[in-house]
Parts: C-alpha cells; sequence; structure tokens
C-alpha cells in the first residue's frame, strides 16, 4: 500500500498496542496484588507482563514507522 | 458434557454422534471470560469493521474490488495466501490429530503445503499472473474455454459457500463448549461483520484483515507451546514423558513407521502420503484452489507474485509449533484436579457418555461400550459411569482450548479466543471474497449478464457477498443436521480438487491439450471422484480396494481417492487431445509453457529473487524432515 493511504502494518501496531497496554496493565496488577486467575498455572512466569510489554514495543514500533503521512 | 462434532481434517470418519443431540445438552463451559477478555474480543470486532469502512472508498472499480487493484506487496499476498487457509479446521483439529496421531501429522504441514506452494511461486505463478485472468476458473476459459469455465465456477462457488457454512458452524460450536456462547449469537456475529468488511472493501479488505489475523492467530496460540515446553522440560522432557505415558516412540516419527498401513495410526501408507497428499491433494488445493490464489493474484507485480508463495511457505512450515506442538504437549500436561493425566477421546465417545443432570451417563451400557474401545484406564471408566466428579470426558478437538484455559489468565485467554474467532473469519472471509469474484465473473458475466458496466459487476458482487453469507448460515444450520461434517468438507474438496489439477496442469503444461478434453477431463473426474466416495460410504468394505489394504484407514481413502482422480481426469485428457484438434501454438501465448514469452523482470541483487529464497525453504523442509524422520 502507497501513498497517503493507512498501511495494514499501522492497523496492526494500532491493535498490537492496545492489547499489550491492557495485557500490560492487569499482568502488573496481578503480580504487585498476588491475585491471580484460580487455575491458571505458571503464574510465577509473570506472563502477561512480559508477553503484554513484547505486544506493546512491536506495536509501538509498526505504530511509529508506519504512521499515516510518512513518506516511504 | 458433550462433544464437537468432528472437525479434524485428518480425523478419520468414525461412528459420530447426532450433532443436535450433543447440541441440546447444556454443559459447563470450558473457560469463563472476564471483561478483560470480552474487551479483548470486543476490539478485535471494532477494528476489522473498521478497516471494511475505511477501505470502502478505496473499492468501487471491479478491479479494485475483486483484485484488490492489484497492488499488494509480496508480503501482504503471501501471510494473506496462508492466513486464508488457517481456519477453523486447522487450529482446532490438527492439535486434535497430534494428540491422536502425533508428529505424523505434520506431514499435512510440510510435504502436504511446502513443495506445492514453491512450485506455485516459481512454475506456475507467471501464467496465471501474465494471462490476467480474476480467477482459476477465468484461466480454464481463456485455455480451454466455457465449458471447463463453468463446470469449475459452479463446482467452486458451491464448494466455497459450503465450505463457509462450515466453518461458521465449526465455530459456533467451538464457541458454545469452550466459552458456553449461545450457538445463534455466534453464527449472527461473526457473518455480520464478515459480510460487512467483505462487502464494503472487497478482496482488499479481506486481504488487510487476514494479515491482521495472522498476526493476532500467532500472538495469541504462541504462548501455549511456549509455557508447555517450559512446562514439561523442553523438548527432551516432552518426548520422554510421553514414550513413558504411551510406550511407544512412533508419536516423533514422520515417515518411520509409513512402511505399512499397519504399523501407525493414521493407517496410511507413505505412498499416499507422497503422491496422494503431496502431490493430488496439495498441488490441488495450493496451485488451483481459488481461495488462496486468489491473494496471490492481488500481488502488485509478477516477482512480488511468485515471491508471495514462498514467503508463505516459511510461514506454513513453522505453524506446527503453534498446532501439532499443542496437541503433543496435551498428551503429558492436560491432568484432571486430582492430577492424573487426562485422557482425550473420539467425540463418538463423548457423546455415548452425554451425563444426565445427575452426572451419570444418560446410556450407562453404551457409554461402556464406546469406553471399551478406547484406552482408558479401568478407573476412568468407573469414574465416568459413577458420574464422580471432574469426570467429564473430552475430545480430542478441545486439546488446544484445553491448553489455553490451563495457561492463558484473563486478557491473555480473551487474546487466544481472539485468535480463534480470527482464524474462523480469515477463513469465512476467503471462502465468501473467492465466491463473489468467481460468481460475478465467471456465473454471473458469461452466463446470465454479458455486457453490463463495471459498476454493475461491482454491485453484483457486494451483493453476492451478502447472498453468499446468508446461504452459508443456511448452510451452517444444515450441518446440524447433517452427521459427520468433516465427511462432508472433505469429500467436497477431495472430489473437486484432484480433477482440477489435472485440467489445469496439462492446460498449463502441454501445447496438445484441446477444449474438448480440457472440459470431459475435469467433468468425468469430478463423476469418478464422487463414484468413488459414494462407493466407500456404501460399502465401507471397498475402502481396502480404494486405498490398496485391508489395514487402511479413512484418511488413507481421502488421499487415494484425490490420487485416482487425479489419474483418470489425466488419462482422459491424454486419449481425448490425441483424438481432438488442438489449438494452434499462437493462441496459446501468456497461457502455456513453451508457448509464452515471460516478461523480463527488473533486476535485483540474489537475496531478493525467489529463486535464492525457495533454495533456503527446500533446505529447512529437508532438515525439519529428516530431524523427525
Amino acid at each position: 500500500m502507497h501513498g497517503s493511504r493507512i498501511p495494514i502494518w499501522f492497523f496492526i501496531g494500532l491493535l498490537l498496542a492496545v492489547y499489550g497496554g491492557m495485557i500490560l496493565g492487569y499482568g502488573l496488577y496481578e503480580s504487585t496484588t498476588g491475585n491471580f486467575a484460580p487455575g491458571v498455572q505458571l503464574t510465577e512466569l509473570h506472563t502477561p507482563v512480559w508477553w503484554g510489554a513484547l505486544l506493546l514495543v512491536l506495536g509501538l514500533v509498526y505504530l511509529f514507522k508506519y504512521r499515516p503521512g510518512k513518506t516511504k | 458434557m458433550f462433544g464437537v462434532a468432528t472437525i479434524s481434517p485428518s480425523a478419520p470418519a468414525g461412528p459420530l454422534a447426532s450433532v443436535p443431540a450433543l447440541l441440546a445438552f447444556s454443559a459447563e463451559p470450558l473457560a469463563h471470560l472476564r471483561p478483560l477478555d470480552i474487551a479483548v474480543i470486543a476490539i478485535y470486532f471494532a477494528m476489522v469493521i473498521w478497516i471494511g469502512f475505511y477501505l470502502k472508498g478505496q473499492s468501487d472499480t471491479g478491479e479494485q474490488f475483486f483484485m484488490a487493484g492489484r497492488e499488494m506487496t509480496a508480503w501482504i499476498a503471501g501471510l494473506s495466501f496462508v492466513s486464508a487457509n488457517l481456519g477453523s479446521l486447522e487450529l482446532l483439529g490438527w492439535a486434535g490429530s497430534a494428540y491422536q496421531y502425533g508428529i505424523l501429522a505434520t506431514n499435512w504441514y510440510w510435504i502436504g503445503a511446502i513443495p506445492a506452494m514453491v512450485f506455485l511461486g516459481l512454475v506456475m505463478m507467471p501464467f496465471y499472473y501474465v494471462s490476467k485472468t480474476h480467477s482459476v476458473p477465468g484461466y480454464l476459459d481463456l485455455r480451454y474455454g466455457g465449458e471447463a469455465r463453468t463446470v469449475a465456477a459452479i463446482a467452486f462457488a458451491t464448494e466455497m459457500i459450503l465450505m463457509s457454512g462450515v466453518n461458521m458452524f465449526a465455530m459456533a460450536i467451538v464457541m458454545k463448549v469452550v466459552l458456553g456462547w449461545d450457538i445463534n449469537f455466534s453464527i449472527i456475529v461473526s457473518s455480520v461483520a464478515v459480510a460487512l468488511y467483505v462487502g464494503l472493501g472487497g478482496l482488499r479488505s479481506a486481504i488487510f484483515n487476514e494479515v491482521l489475523q495472522f498476526v493476532l492467530i500467532w500472538g495469541g496460540a504462541l504462548l501455549v507451546p511456549i509455557l508447555g515446553l517450559y512446562q514439561a522440560g523442553g523438548w527432551t522432557g516432552m518426548q520422554s514423558k510421553i514414550i513413558s505415558n504411551l510406550h511407544s516412540d512412533s508419536y516423533f516419527h514422520l515417515w518411520r513407521d509409513t512402511g505399512s498401513f499397519a504399523s501407525n495410526p493414521m493407517g496410511v501408507h507413505w505412498t499416499g502420503i507422497v503422491f496422494g497428499l503431496g502431490f493430488a491433494i496439495s498441488f490441488g488445493y495450493w496451485t488451483t484452489d481459488f481461495l488462496v490464489v486468489q491473494r496471490v493474484l492481488a500481488a502488485h507485480n509478477l516477482r512480488a507474485a511468485r515471491m508471495a508463495p514462498i514467503i508463505g511457505s516459511f510461514f506454513k512450515m513453522a505453524t506446527p509449533f503453534i498446532v501439532i506442538l499443542p496437541g503433543l504437549l496435551g498428551l503429558v500436561l492436560l491432568q484432571n484436579s486430582d492430577g492424573s493425566r487426562r485422557q482425550l477421546v473420539g467425540a463418538d465417545v463423548v457423546a455415548a457418555c452425554t451425563a444426565s443432570s445427575t452426572g451419570q451417563p444418560l446410556d450407562p451400557a453404551g457409554c461402556s461400550a464406546a469406553m471399551a474401545k478406547t484406552n482408558l484406564s479401568p478407573e476412568t471408566q468407573q469414574k465416568v459411569l459413577s458420574g464422580a466428579p471432574d469426570s467429564e470426558l473430552h475430545d480430542y478437538n478441545q486439546a488446544l482450548p484445553l491448553m489455553m484455559v490451563r495457561y492463558l489468565g484473563p486478557g491473555l485467554l480473551g487474546l487466544g479466543i481472539t485468535a480463534l474467532i480470527a482464524g474462523f473469519m480469515s477463513g469465512m472471509a476467503g471462502n465468501v471474497s473467492a465466491f463473489s469474484t468467481v460468481w460475478t465473473y465467471d456465473i454471473y458475466r458469461p452466463l446470465i449478464h454479458k455486457n453490463a458496466t463495471d459498476k454493475h459487476y461491482v454491485l453484483v458482487g457486494r451483493l453476492s457477498i451478502v447472498i453468499g453469507v446468508v446461504v452459508s448460515i443456511g448452510a451452517a444450520y444444515l450441518v446440524q443436521q447433517f452427521h459427520g461434517i468433516m465427511d462432508y468438507v472433505q469429500a467436497l474438496f477431495s472430489i473437486f480438487i484432484a480433477p482440477l489439477l489435472a485440467a489445469i496442469m496439462f492446460g498449463m503444461f502441454w501445447k496438445r491439450a484441446t477444449r474438448m478434453a480440457g472440459f470431459l477431463g475435469l467433468f468425468t473426474g469430478i463423476l469418478f471422484s464422487a463414484g468413488l466416495f459414494v462407493w466407500v460410504k456404501l460399502n465401507p468394505a471397498k475402502l481396502a480396494i480404494v486405498a490398496l489394504s485391508p489395514d487402511a484407514k479413512p484418511m488413507a481413502e481421502n488421499v487415494f481417492r484425490a490420487l485416482w482422480a487425479f489419474c483418470f481426469s489425466a488419462i482422459v485428457i491424454i486419449v481425448v487431445s490425441l483424438l481432438t484438434k488442438p489449438r494452434p501454438v499462437a493462441e496459446l501465448d501468456g497461457l502455456v509453457y513453451g508457448a509464452t514469452k515471460l516478461p523480463t523482470e527488473e533486476w535485483v541483487p540474489f537475496y531478493k529473487r525467489e529463486w535464492f529464497w525457495a533454495t533456503a525453504v527446500g533446505i529447512i523442509f529437508v532438515v525439519l524432515n529428516v530431524m523427525v524422520w
């Protein structure tokens, strides 16, 4: 996709950033309060924190790199 | 407690229970979503519909609506190419198959896809692309004439709509089992969303969403094998636990046990895997099924069109990591609440043991007889019969959802469920967008309204998406009344795809193939293939003849039926071609190998050339096969 159109990678970046922020936020809440969801295994790995952070960083990179109006 | 109808593409067609009976039973869902999970799912739906509205203004002409303006990059076309295939039957069905058959199921991802994808990119794509056809039936029209096109278009359009209905039903039933969602709610919400974004933005919107869905599928499903491997002690830990639990190492061998039908749990022979799956089915699907080929035709130049399937093949090779591995991990990690190993069983066993409100089976004798055919321990069988707490049975197709529930907490579970929904919707969107193009260009335009304006055909395309979705909904409800939906899907797919492959292959690589030969080869091949299917349906003992062994199982029938159908069509095409007059070679320019001067492509460094990456795919493919030989 070219020109002034929004590239697909921007949409992907937006979604990943939003999801990453939500999951990271919940992971931090869970880790600080110790209020883990019952039945879920390996909570000691704090998966939502690092997976959420990864999604957030990836999303922000894509958002910045493919922001609308940026020429190729 | 109830079973999902068998949805695995590999699952043998066993004795299936009545789907309506299963659905009538209200069960405790596997997972409960929190508000954060609901928000994740709602944001996904909002995003795909927003993309549809955003792209509406870029889909005004036929070329834009049906072919996405032919301006997709190799990466977008390549990811869309694999994503359109990563539908509902993939994620859950193959995880269940891996639980049942082990790594043998990976053949459907490797030899059953990679050689065909590379062949499409390197050899066939130039002819599809240079001919500027809108569709695969459109190529048949250019090569053989209207008769072959009409047969292919009608068969393909029918298959797409019914497949879409199956996709929809599969999604709805999984959502009921996993989340307890109402079947009607799931069907209506998903189909309205797909109709909106594909109807508004056409193929461009379908492709955009498929790329988005591809990222979500990996983002949502990748955690399961990572955490599972960590908990199982890595690959070697998983391997030793499976061998210790099941007293067999055949779960880790792709080829070693395929020397005879009886020595592997799938009941297939390597000849069937190589020639039936690796050639007839795989080449038929990946090189002639318009659902996937349409994505590549939308590429912005020939080089991108050739690179797209090769890029896609890397991701296809990696997909077993999120599909097959969770199934294998389920063999060692799924536990009951008392810590004992949870064993999954066939959907027929789950259905036979459907419990009453007291927790005990409605039909204890039937349940006992069904469990006797499994390797459930006597203690487990007794628990099920007595209706003990936490004794409900789960079927193979629940392997992946059970693994998700095990590791994914709030937010992550929503992402995992979104990955499943995205898989379902990308498959369905692929079906309806391909249907719309074939209906408009290969049925409506040549047979109903020849000389209308471009605007008129775009309107017909948009309407056909809405009508296609409505018919799909009807098909989804029809499936509820139909026993064994995978029988029905596989029958449609394998009956049609092998004769089509023969017609395309001979048309593209043999100048002598004639108009009458193309039509008769395709038409009689479909009849022959359907005849084989009906023959075995009416008399299951004939499977031994079709699949060449009394030890063959239904999966072997599928691969061998496709192989025989290809051979039959090929013979018809050769014989009829030799008896009829061929077209002058000058008329075959742009359509046939040896009669076409391909355009010269601009010079690029070696690392941007399709041959370089095809070689890399080939090396990785060989190494992977040797590693798990």
